[in-house]
């Protein structure tokens, strides 16, 4: 088996809270689990959009932050080993002649298990576009919201678009090895760190960047070949710069993306469940968490683990159709506490 | 307490409004299409509004932080406020505001 195929009891895809709560739930349960994740770190929305604001409604932590309750979560799940795939998605599911499913990402890595579970939250991150007419036509040609190689922008004219860490730290590094660079801000003042805007300024002064103040209005460019950005300055006419290839950084947003290709049934972008065992119409696919649908459903953290537990008793008939599940609390019994390398006495 | 909220389409809402209540908490609850990703944590920028002229002086000035994420908005006006940063109060009874276009 290669470096990129692999084989578990559960393939979990989402590793925000509820996705490495699950973790634990299977872990209890002799069943391993391996985790997807589009972000380059676990977490999820706790990770990415507030790891620094605090959560009031987990249960026994009246008050804890996104990053805190993340890093508890790695803690308490780390007696069983999960495998995470990060920095890519979940790209297609398949159904395999022997039962099991085999899921594979957009950066060639394979899973195959009889479970999957689906813990997506509000979807994948992905990166905001900058929603300009003929946008589609440019992107991957000469329109990027990432950079994944970096040659790629080696003597180009670049336009980076946006006033955050990713803008200016790219600007910065791409600017010795680029023809010219060209940041475009709708204001002044950026968020990204000061040593980046400073360092930044100094190139500017030093006449090896350009800055300009405005909100884009239109890429310039024809068959995929961008030409030049069109900027509308708060006060004042349009103008256009020039430049051959335009670096988008507007931060990151939630899209279903491609679950909603897996042939699950949707209700209004969320995958329906049942509230026995959270699995879908497709068996062996669970889903849990704010990505699923029921009657009475509510978005809080907390669900997604009463969620995932459930969702745990049914697994465990796929991964071990022969075994019967003997239900146990971790307060009593020793075989859970020396899974969780707690039992003392055990030994 | 009521606010108004236009839609999209131009149509005009007259919401119910509660005391304490963040303006995005109130559009969303009433189901109106605003995303609010990050659940009012200042982190997406995705509740984009535009206040009415006659109100937008009367609401309490943008920490940097709002103004800050607002560079993740799509459309940023000199009225753009985000939703989840305007606290409902008496003071703001009637106040009028426009979903900011949040594309896909």
């Amino acid at each position: 088996m290669s470096d990129t195929m692999h084989k578990t009891d559960v393939i979990i895809i989402g590793a925000g809270p509820v996705g490495l709560f699950a973790v634990f739930e299977l872990g209890l349960l002799d069943m391993k689990a391996h985790l997807i994740d589009i972000l380059d770190r676990p977490g999820g929305q706790c990770a990415e959009l507030y790891p620094e604001k605090p959560i009031y409604d987990i249960p026994g932590y009246p008050e804890i932050s996104g990053q805190g309750l993340t890093d508890k979560l790695m803690e308490q799940i780390q007696p069983f080993h999960p495998t995470f795939h990060l920095n890519q998605m979940a790209e297609s599911c398949t159904k395999l002649e022997n039962g099991n499913w085999q899921v594979a990402t957009d950066m060639g890595t394979t899973i195959e298990a009889p479970v999957i579970v689906i813990a997506a939250g509000g979807g994948s991150f992905m990166p905001k576009k900058m929603n300009m007419e003929g946008e589609d036509d440019f992107a991957g040609q000469s329109l990027f919201y990432a950079v994944r190689q970096r040659e790629v922008f080696k003597g180009k004219d670049l336009i980076i678009c946006g006033g955050g860490d990713s803008a200016l730290d790219w600007a910065n590094t791409l600017q010795p090895e680029a023809n010219s660079v060209t940041l475009v801000h709708r204001r002044p003042d950026f968020r990204a760190a000061p040593d980046s805007v400073n360092k930044f300024m100094e190139l500017v002064d030093a006449g090896k960047a350009k800055l300009e103040i405005g909100t884009p209005e239109k890429i310039i460019g024809s068959n995929g070949q961008v030409e030049g950005l069109r900027i509308k300055p708060k006060d004042g006419e349009a103008y256009d710069v020039a430049g051959s290839c335009l670096l988008v950084f507007y931060g990151l947003t939630m899209k279903l993306g491609p679950i909603a290709n897996f042939g699950l049934n949707l209700h209004e972008n969320l995958i329906p469940v049942d509230t026995e065992k959270f699995e879908t119409d497709t068996p062996g696919i669970f889903s849990i968490g704010d990505i699923n649908w029921y009657p009475g459903k509510l978005k809080l953290i907390l669900s997604g683990f009463h969620e995932g537990a459930l969702m745990a008793q049914k697994a465990f008939a796929y991964v071990y159709p022969d075994k019967k599940l003997r239900f146990q609390y971790t307060t009593s019994s020793t075989s859970l506490q020396e899974k969780l390398g707690v039992n003392d006495k055990a030994a | 307490m009521r606010i108004f909220v236009t839609d999209f389409d131009g149509t005009e809402h007259e919401l119910e409004a509660l005391e304490g209540w963040r303006v995005m908490e109130i559009i969303r609850d009433y189901g109106l299409p605003i995303k609010a990703e990050c659940g009012g944590a200042c982190s997406c920028a995705t509740c984009h509004v535009y206040v009415d002229e006659e109100w937008f002086g009367k609401l309490r000035p943008m920490e940097p932080e709002e103004e800050e994420m607002l560079d993740e908005a799509y459309d940023v006006k000199d009225n753009s406020r985000l939703s989840c940063q305007i606290l409902m109060g008496e003071e703001l009874d009637g106040l009028k505001v426009t979903l900011a276009p949040n594309p896909d």
